[in-house]
């Protein structure tokens, strides 16, 4: 079974080509909007297409930059992501915790139905949604956003927490608990700490859903003052007849929070990503 | 085990008083989660399938009329929702499918003991690279590329496999495809994150004594890799079948469902009953089929999950 040199010199030749390949596949399309995004809008269907050209500058990010009413949409984005994150992070802690470390009697079926809220299409909330959102006097707000978005942060949020809490042993808390401390303490001071890695996994997940949403963004919202990136784009489609080199400035810009987390945290996000969807 | 043990302890005290709390606090501290999901998941739910279930709902100032299952019947019978069934089942089940081969192979590839670690590093992340997109970035990006005068069409027309500038979006032949090919680029690095940290998972031992026993490479793969990555692949599967018939973005930004409904998928449909045409309970209905749809394929997967977890 060992091969020879050769042998793996041509194995490992083809592997690089594998792998040269995949890059392209995955990269080069986003390599070429961020070279696009650089050219001026006259440019972008240039014949012969060049990845970079005379009309080379940062016109497109200077004018998104400049623009208050796009700025207000990085804004929002901010707050709504962050808000859904802590939310999500504390929520998804108090029920993974009730997960891990209680029997009781109905926790079959409540796990049951929180796994399945998953499979719940965005579509069929949506109609009923608006009239509810209306009625609980949120349209057009922040909370609007803030709440939907749990509902659809939090189901995986509570798998992947419970999953963690499940690995960590049991000793621990007990050992606080016979010392006087109450189950809050022993959850905060105790588990909280030592699940840091799940924890931040877990935030980086909603983080990541909650910057992008856009159905519940575009149907909750009216208003230009409350509406997201994504949003932002769609509206930059319709508006003016295509700023292309706009608009893929504005993407550019709306992918780097995601893009730097992501790098940050991958090695966090990878592990926790796989025990949410491998073990539940 | 360990309640008993805690009950052990705690005896000394008011016994029926924290035997009650203990038994409460649970569900104290799922009760933020329970409230949320109540309120935002449960009511429209059942809201969805009261107006399935009448004549006219929201706009018609008449009261509504029980009709029954006559909004069922009409749906299910209409060719333009059979047409998005089709569509929808075409675009998930070729999704799922390239997904799990991409996936997989770039896990493979990324796996190799031929490749250094930093090499794997960088690529890991080029590979990983289309899912940091949100579906409207990646409409526009690809809106960007499949252009008739775009990159795409420049690059086939120059090797000679296509005879003509195509347009990929808006030519009622191709579109479906396209939109199919554009949510696999996006969709594969979930695959890809999963399956990396599974063959991680896979004891190298196994492999040591299956080349002892003068396995190849092709028969490890087909009786060691596949059947450890086995309960990973279906979670992975019946889960990106569901999300693949929620996908609604990408669609809606990219064709709109056109050209002439070839790329209508059960949630632009459902979007346009509803909010272009104001047919509430018609929309309802679509809605609760969709409903059914996930639902059927989500058993599958608790029970995926379930034996994960013995």
């Amino acid at each position: 079974m060992i091969g020879s040199r050769r042998q793996i010199l041509v194995r490992k030749i083809l592997v690089w080509i594998a792998l040269i390949l995949g890059a392209c596949f995955a990269g080069l399309p986003v390599l070429w909007m961020v070279s696009s995004s650089f050219k001026s809008n006259l440019e972008i269907f240039a014949y012969p297409p060049a990845l970079i050209d005379y009309s080379f500058s940062f016109e497109a990010y200077q004018a998104v930059l400049s623009d208050p009413g796009q700025l207000r949409f990085f804004f929002n984005s901010y707050l709504v992501a962050i808000m859904v994150t802590i939310c999500t992070v504390i929520t998804s802690i108090l029920a993974g915790y009730s997960f891990s470390r209680y029997d009781f009697r109905f926790k079959k079926v409540l796990n049951l139905i929180i796994i399945g809220v998953q499979s719940v299409p965005p579509i069929t909330l949506m109609i009923p949604y608006f009239g509810l959102i209306v009625w609980l006097g949120i349209y057009n707000s922040y909370a609007a956003l803030v709440l939907t978005y749990m509902v659809f942060t939090l189901s995986y949020a509570i798998i992947m927490m419970t999953g963690y809490f499940n690995t960590l042993p049991r000793d621990l808390d007990e050992a606080v608990m016979i010392d006087g401390g109450g189950s809050f303490v022993t959850l905060w001071r105790i588990l909280v700490p030592i699940s840091l890695p799940g924890i931040v996994a877990v935030g980086v997940y909603t983080f990541m859903l909650a910057w992008n949403e856009f159905l519940f963004a575009l149907t909750l919202t009216r208003t230009n003052d409350m509406r997201t990136v994504p949003i932002g784009i769609h509206l930059l489609m319709g508006q003016h007849s295509f700023e292309w080199n706009q608009m893929l400035a504005l993407s550019v810009l709306g992918s780097l929070p995601v893009l730097v987390l992501f790098l940050l945290f991958q090695r966090y996000f990878i592990a926790g990503m796989s025990a949410g969807s491998v073990k539940g | 085990m360990v309640t008993a043990t805690q009950r052990e302890i705690a005896e000394p005290a008011n016994i029926g008083w924290e035997q009650r709390k203990r038994k409460l606090l649970p569900y104290a501290y799922l009760s933020p989660t329970l409230i949320l999901l109540a309120a935002l998941t449960v009511v429209p739910i059942m809201t969805v399938f009261l107006y399935s279930l009448v004549d006219n709902v929201i706009v018609n100032p008449n009261p509504p009329e029980f009709v029954g299952l006559e909004n069922y019947e009409e749906v299910l019978t209409n060719r333009k929702f059979r047409g998005a069934l089709s569509n929808t089942m075409y675009f998930a089940i070729v999704s799922v499918v390239a997904h799990f081969i991409i996936g997989l192979s770039f896990a493979l590839l990324l796996n190799s003991r031929l490749l250094s670690a930093n090499v794997k590093a960088i690529f890991r992340v080029i590979y990983i690279l289309p899912w940091v997109f949100t579906a409207s970035i990646i409409a526009i990006l690809w809106r960007l590329l499949l252009n008739p005068h775009g990159v795409v069409n420049f690059v086939l027309l120059e090797l000679g496999l296509v005879p003509e500038l195509l347009e990929w979006l808006s030519d009622r032949k191709l579109a479906l495809n396209a939109v199919t090919f554009i949510n696999i680029w996006s969709g594969y690095p979930f695959y890809l994150v999963s399956f990396l940290a599974g063959l991680q998972g896979i004891p190298d031992d196994l492999y040591e004594s299956g080349r002892v026993d003068g396995g190849n490479a092709w028969q490890l793969f087909r009786h060691i890799t596949l059947p450890q990555l086995k309960p990973i692949i279906i979670s992975l599967a019946l889960l990106d079948f569901i999300w693949t018939i929620h996908q609604f973005t990408l669609i809606w930004m990219t064709t709109g469902g056109g050209p002439l409904r070839s790329t209508e998928v059960l949630s632009t449909y459902t979007y346009k009953a509803a909010f272009s045409s104001h047919e509430y309970s018609i929309a309802s209905t679509i809605a609760m089929v969709i409903l059914a749809i996930c639902t059927f394929v989500a058993i599958f997967y608790v029970r995926s999950q379930r034996m994960a977890d013995e």
